[in-house]
């Protein structure tokens, strides 16, 4: 049992936070999400980094690296808040990689994997997803059911409608396939699987800052005297965010794992990181603006970026109450087949 | 025990609630921003007044209608029930004028009550400041005594409605080598000096419903202190004690009617078994807020002092609206996270809740120490 990371692993890590933490600064996040922009000089230099491929295979033109390696990337970029279409992109070249027929594959991944094609992947009812982060700028588009059906687009043949969500790092729209695109025929859980390991990370990497920028905060802030930290009703609060964090952080590494190692668990693993990273996502930042006291609350601030991007995260292909059912279901299977064994 | 409203409660209760049906305000401006929006509750004061329903707990002296406690709670219940806004001076006329009347000279009753009534006269609060806010007692704002005169500099912030203020309720410190608590004095301050800059402040929700103000040697004259030199903490409890009495209870029938709201969304999308457990949960603390606010009452009328239900109450409820909000997002889907719907309003600004009027933290503190008689951390004063 190991839970390190592999030298190049860790490589891939310091070389993102080295470089988000250069290119990708508080205020440039600000000024993107005010004017509504993503950061395009920014994504130029992820894509000739080949970030967005790093997890298509080679022959589609990605990296062909592991589901931890798209993790560590998804987590430095949750933590930076950069305003780039990035997780859209992978979420939706990944259930096409792994459940699209060979002509849609060849048709959209390469041009994500270099970055030239954004994608976006949404949860749809009955042909219409309300709310597809990364929707209004991507090229394709993929819905998913929750009967496990599925179709890819490209943009044109779906009615896309852009819309604002409260986080404005990225874009967002309320998408219908109609009959357009086709029908996924392949193993489309599989796909939205690894998607919610994805979304997990990026969360985890929330967290992480979000806790970061909260112990510093309360180290320095003094009322009665005394770094408001040393009162216990602010650092149990900062403790149990680590614990948030990191019950996020090990499931999520889990399914990661999972995904490239022993697929059979995946499914389990997928919804448990997603229910707890959900979570954690959504009470990690309300605490860090909690213990920020007022300041928290104002713009200038920069922790309601985090609060927001982590709101549209946790309901994001699934929120923690449909993940937990799932893992009910999951559960009561097994009890079962043990039970008739 | 006795769970209902006497019969003048009633006769109360049934003639404000008749007037607001037959007044309801003006249709709330879609544009024009903020300026049109303070013009439209300016004018619904108005209105307010001019029925002698601005202000019914104040003694019919002062123009009011010498309400009861329980009259009181019945007006704001009303007032949130009928949706209809917040008078535009609800810093005057629910703070300042109180406050007023426990400490102001006769001179300054005469003048300053009456136009904080009318809505003549905007008030606002000048207490935080960005270095104190749960340590309010701290503050740093200077006053120096100048003839007849006093000169004051510093900064506060979450002052709202500052731009349209005529006057600012300004605690500042007068004798810098007193001890923190006695070195303060209470005074008005008039807005309408170039020494007084406002800048708004924004917040999460984008929108800037308060400010920061920057004073750079305003000029006080004596006759505007309250309370007397060094007696500013007192004064600035009185208007704190205030802040929450009257407000809790038409807060708590917005939290109501937020509840119904999403009963029916989630009846509407078929949720109401799947989220069944949580809305009755949510129901259940509603009641409990407002029959504790009630009993709270009950306190004071039959004992003469308020009991813990003040603070228990703003932390339950601080503590539901964001329980009850962040719920609505997992029911009510992307409307919830789509930014200029009204659920992503209530969602975001739910968390100045626990924040505002006192942090959760804070108010635990209080009932450790005063309510239950914990022994107090000692810290350096
Ligand atoms: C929406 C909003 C509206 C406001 N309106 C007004 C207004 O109208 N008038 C006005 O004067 N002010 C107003 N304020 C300011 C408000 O009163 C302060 O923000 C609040 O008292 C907290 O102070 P602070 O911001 O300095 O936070 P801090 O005091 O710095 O608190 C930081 C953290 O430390 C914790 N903490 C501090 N001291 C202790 C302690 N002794 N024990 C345990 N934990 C502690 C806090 O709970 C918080 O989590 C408003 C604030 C907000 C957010």
């Amino acid at each position: 049992m190991d839970f390190g990371f592999t030298d190049d692993q860790r490589d891939i890590q310091r070389t993102a936070r080295d470089l988000l933490s250069e290119r990708a600064k508080p205020e440039r996040v600000r000024e993107h999400a005010e004017s509504g922009r993503s950061d395009s000089e920014l994504w130029r230099e992820l894509c000739e980094l080949g970030w967005p491929g790093i997890a298509v295979s080679e022959e589609y033109g990605g990296q062909g690296l592991g589901r931890i390696e798209l993790s560590i990337l998804c987590e430095e970029l949750g933590r930076s808040l950069a305003p780039v279409p990035f997780l859209a992109s992978v979420l939706a070249a990944t259930v096409i990689e792994h459940s699209a027929s060979e002509a849609a594959r060849e048709r959209w991944l390469p041009g994500i994997a270099s970055g030239e094609t954004l994608g976006a992947l949404g949860v749809a009812v009955d042909g219409t997803a309300e709310l597809v982060v990364g929707g209004a700028e991507a090229q394709v588009i993929v819905l998913v059911e929750d009967d496990g059906t599925g179709r890819v687009l490209a943009a044109e043949e779906a009615e896309v409608e852009k819309i604002a969500s409260i986080d404005p790092t990225r874009t967002a729209a309320r998408v219908s396939a109609g009959d357009g695109g086709e029908a996924l025929d392949g193993d489309v859980a599989a796909g939205v699987d690894r998607a919610l390991v994805a979304v997990s990370s990026e969360l985890v990497g929330v967290c992480d800052r979000a806790l970061e920028m909260t112990v510093a905060y309360v180290k320095e802030r003094k009322q009665f005297g005394v770094p408001v930290g040393a009162y216990q009703a602010v650092s149990h609060r900062c403790a149990q965010m680590l614990l948030e964090t990191e019950k996020a952080r090990s499931t999520a590494a889990f399914a990661a794992w999972t995904a490239d190692a022993d697929p059979e668990r995946l499914a389990e693993a997928a919804a448990m990181a997603k229910a707890a990273a959900s979570d954690a996502g959504r009470e990690v930042t309300a605490s860090a603006i909690q213990a920020h006291g007022g300041i928290g609350f104002t713009w200038e601030a920069d922790v309601h970026w985090l609060y927001k991007r982590a709101q549209l995260d946790a309901v994001l292909l699934g929120g923690a109450g449909s993940q937990r059912a799932r893992l009910a279901g999951i559960l009561a299977d097994r009890v079962r087949a043990s039970a008739a064994a | 025990m006795d769970l209902t409203f006497s019969p003048q409660e009633t006769a109360f209760r049934d003639e404000l609630r008749a007037w607001l049906a037959a007044n309801a305000p003006a249709p709330e401006p879609s544009d024009g921003g903020e300026d049109a929006h303070y013009a439209w509750r300016r004018d619904w004061q108005r209105r307010l007044y001019d029925a002698g329903w601005a202000a019914p707990a104040w003694p019919t002296e002062y123009g009011g209608r010498g309400a009861s406690l329980t009259e009181s709670a019945i007006y704001f219940e009303e007032i949130g029930r009928a949706r209809v806004p917040m008078a535009a001076n609800v810093l005057g006329l629910l703070l300042g004028g109180p406050t007023l009347m426990v400490w102001g000279t006769p001179e300054q009753k005469e003048r300053y009550l009456p136009p904080i009534l009318s809505g003549e006269e905007i008030w606002c609060q000048g207490f935080s400041e960005p270095d104190a806010g749960s340590d309010l007692a701290s503050l740093k704002t200077r006053a120096v005594k100048d003839g007849d005169d006093w000169v004051v500099t510093g900064q506060k912030v979450w002052t709202s409605g500052a731009q349209y203020s005529k006057w600012c309720m300004l605690v500042a410190r007068s004798d810098s080598e007193a001890a923190k608590h006695k070195g303060l004095t209470y005074f008005l301050m008039d807005m309408e000096q170039d020494a007084v800059q406002v800048r708004p402040l924004r917040q999460i929700t984008g929108e800037a419903e308060f400010n920061e103000l920057f004073i750079e040697e305003a000029r006080i004259p004596d006759a505007n202190i309250v309370g007397g030199v060094g007696n500013g903490w007192k004064v600035a409890l009185t208007t704190l004690m205030n802040e929450r009495a009257g407000l809790g209870f038409a807060l708590q029938i917005r939290l109501r009617q937020l509840l119904d709201d999403l009963i029916a969304k989630a009846a509407e999308r078929g949720m109401l078994e799947r989220y069944g457990d949580a809305l009755a949960e949510l129901h259940v603390r509603c009641e409990s807020i407002r029959l504790l606010a009630w009993k709270g009452l009950t306190d004071v009328e039959r004992y003469g002092q308020p009991g813990p239900e003040g603070s228990l109450v703003k932390w339950l409820w601080s503590d539901t609206n964001q329980r009850l909000t962040q719920l609505a997002v997992d029911i009510v889907g992307a409307e919830a996270l789509t930014s200029g719907e009204s659920w992503s309003y209530e969602l975001l600004r739910a968390r100045g809740n626990t924040i505002e009027g006192g942090t959760t933290e804070v108010l635990k503190n209080i009932i450790a120490e005063r309510v239950l008689g914990l022994p107090r951390l000692k810290v350096a004063a």
